[in-house]
């Protein structure tokens, strides 16, 4: 793996670099950092707009990416848009939903789990619009109340908005069966995707969800990359979001046209570099899921080490380990987060600490933070042992 | 003991240390040692909100001089907390005002301090120094 991914031969403090911050962004294999390399080095050009040879070549790998794409999603590749990440496609949906089709009291149903990008821009258009929030609570154990879900939705019900998999449950939500609720009752679904498709393959035609969205940069690619998908003629009829550059058909005084989706969604300047890198990005997904299949017994090894710490709390308890994604947030009793964070820091250790986007989260299990260890299909067993070792060490330092 | 002589101790107890561990631990000792800050002093006014840990910060002014009492709900933070008032508590507002700070640099503290940390200590000397700068201006 080290010759995949080089950043796993770094050190910190000495120590051999142990990245268990998967879940916050995941490392760039050599062949993406290579892509990127090439395309600034080599095809740096415009997208669409001329004809000389390097633009051609730099539109002609951008557009190569969406029908990459949509093959690994199941989507065409106009359903596709390109975005700077999932922050960028909930705020560009946010907008565009909300200018056509919702109004004053009309309701938008978000996941208690959500992080703040799934709900603040979603507060912004509530804001303009006078529209309400409502919220589908989660259990102690982690779980979506989908029993709760059909009483919350009514006439005003514009959309529903939920992760496939929460950032800091880790728990894979069941999807299909909020998107058959929903759509019983003619009302939208939209999917975050973000923790989800990096660890099992996503069709989204058979999700049947309304939109999904996710981030190249927690999938092996560039930052800097996102998708926004729609279903169906969604990104017809939507309004576009931002104007100016290659989203327009003719601009003239008393007004303009717009072009035809997804170009109409992608304004201004592209990631001419980092959008060409979902291709190789794709290309490591697809061979790591096919020669590997130890994630689960790292799953299943860190899942029962950490139900063996005292007075330790796991938010996302599965029912069955199959459920759970390999990331593990969780709260020791009597020891702070940051002081846990702090000191496998110096053991090396990358883990994440605080509210973790997820302030509403956070209150509803009544903590201030959590810690979170995210694995990715590079972490090893060892490095799995060497985090529950360090991670008594610290705990027994500090209590 | 003069401010100087004050940081200069803690230098040299640092200096003691060659391993990140022990630095923590003896930060961990000093934080669990720290003067009792008053449950009901923990007021919103006085609290440091980071992302990480928090820090409540009190001070008041004796005789020219500023004294500070402060906590926080993690043992490293309140370690560091419990070297800050051990320099600076019961300094005059110039004596505070004009110092560098460089101390916590050279004891290999800064990162834990920075802002990108984002918890309340960088905050926390950052109200120390406007203290003493209103402090003195005032006086």
């Amino acid at each position: 793996m080290k010759e995949w991914f080089p950043q796993l031969s770094e050190k910190v403090y000495g120590k051999p670099l142990v990245y268990l911050d998967n879940a916050a962004t995941s490392l760039r294999p050599q062949s993406v950092i290579d892509r990127w390399t090439e395309m600034s080095v080599k095809y740096n050009s415009n997208l669409h707009r001329a004809v000389h040879y390097t633009a051609a070549k730099a539109t002609g790998e951008y557009e190569d990416a969406r029908k990459q794409l949509a093959t690994f999603i199941g989507a065409k590749p106009s359903q596709i848009v390109f975005t700077s990440g999932t922050t960028a496609s909930l705020n560009l949906l946010a907008f565009s939903f909300g200018e056509y089709c919702v109004g004053e009291g009309d309701e938008i149903i978000i996941a208690e789990s959500e992080h703040h990008s799934d709900i603040v821009p979603w507060q912004m258009l509530c804001q303009r619009k006078k529209s309400v929030i409502k919220v589908l609570p989660v259990d102690d154990t982690g779980h979506l109340c989908i029993e709760s879900l059909p009483s919350l939705l009514t006439e005003k019900t514009r959309i529903v908005c939920v992760a496939q998999v929460s950032n800091v449950l880790g728990i894979v939500n069941p999807i299909s069966r909020i998107v058959d609720i929903c759509h019983s009752k003619g009302i939208p679904v939209l999917v975050d995707g973000a923790q989800g498709i990096v660890h099992f393959p996503v069709d989204v035609s058979e999700i049947a969800c309304d939109f999904y969205v996710f981030s190249g940069h927690k999938m092996y690619a560039a930052p800097g990359t996102g998708v926004l998908y729609a279903s169906g003629d969604w990104l017809e009829k939507l309004p576009p979001y931002m104007g100016g550059g290659e989203m327009i058909g003719t601009v003239k005084w008393p007004g303009s046209s717009y072009a035809p989706a997804p170009h109409k969604f992608e304004a201004g300047t592209q990631n001419i570099s980092g959008v060409p890198t979902w291709c190789p990005a794709i290309e490591t997904v697809e061979a790591l899921r096919a020669r590997d299949t130890r994630m689960s017994g790292i799953r299943d090894y860190v899942l029962e080490s950490l139900h063996a710490i005292e007075g330790l709390r796991l938010y996302g308890e599965p029912a069955r380990p199959e459920e759970k994604i390999p990331l593990f947030s969780f709260t020791v009793e009597g020891v702070h987060h940051e002081d846990l964070a702090l000191i496998l820091d110096k053991m090396g250790i990358a883990v994440r600490s605080g509210q973790m986007c997820a302030e509403p989260l956070m209150d509803r299990y009544g903590v201030t933070g959590m810690l979170r260890a995210s694995f990715a299909a590079y972490n090893t067993m060892q490095e799995a042992e060497y985090f529950i070792e360090s991670l008594n060490k610290a705990i027994s330092m500090l209590k | 003991m003069t401010l100087s002589e004050a940081k200069q101790a803690v230098v040299e107890d640092f200096s003691m240390f060659d391993e990140w561990l022990d630095k923590y631990e003896y930060l961990i000792e000093l934080g669990k040692k720290l003067d009792v800050f008053p449950e009901s002093s923990k007021t919103e006014d006085k609290l440091i909100k980071g992302c990480q840990s928090r820090v409540w910060l009190d001070s008041k002014e004796e005789e020219g001089k500023i004294f500070f009492k402060a906590d926080s709900d993690a043992i490293i933070t309140k370690g560091i907390i419990s070297l800050l008032i051990g320099v600076y508590s019961g300094r005059s507002a110039e004596e505070i005002a004009d110092d560098d700070f460089a101390w916590i640099e050279e004891i290999g503290l800064r990162e834990n301090l920075s802002p990108t940390r984002s918890n309340g200590l960088a905050s926390m000397i950052e109200t120390i120094k406007k203290k003493a700068d209103s402090s003195r201006n005032n006086g």
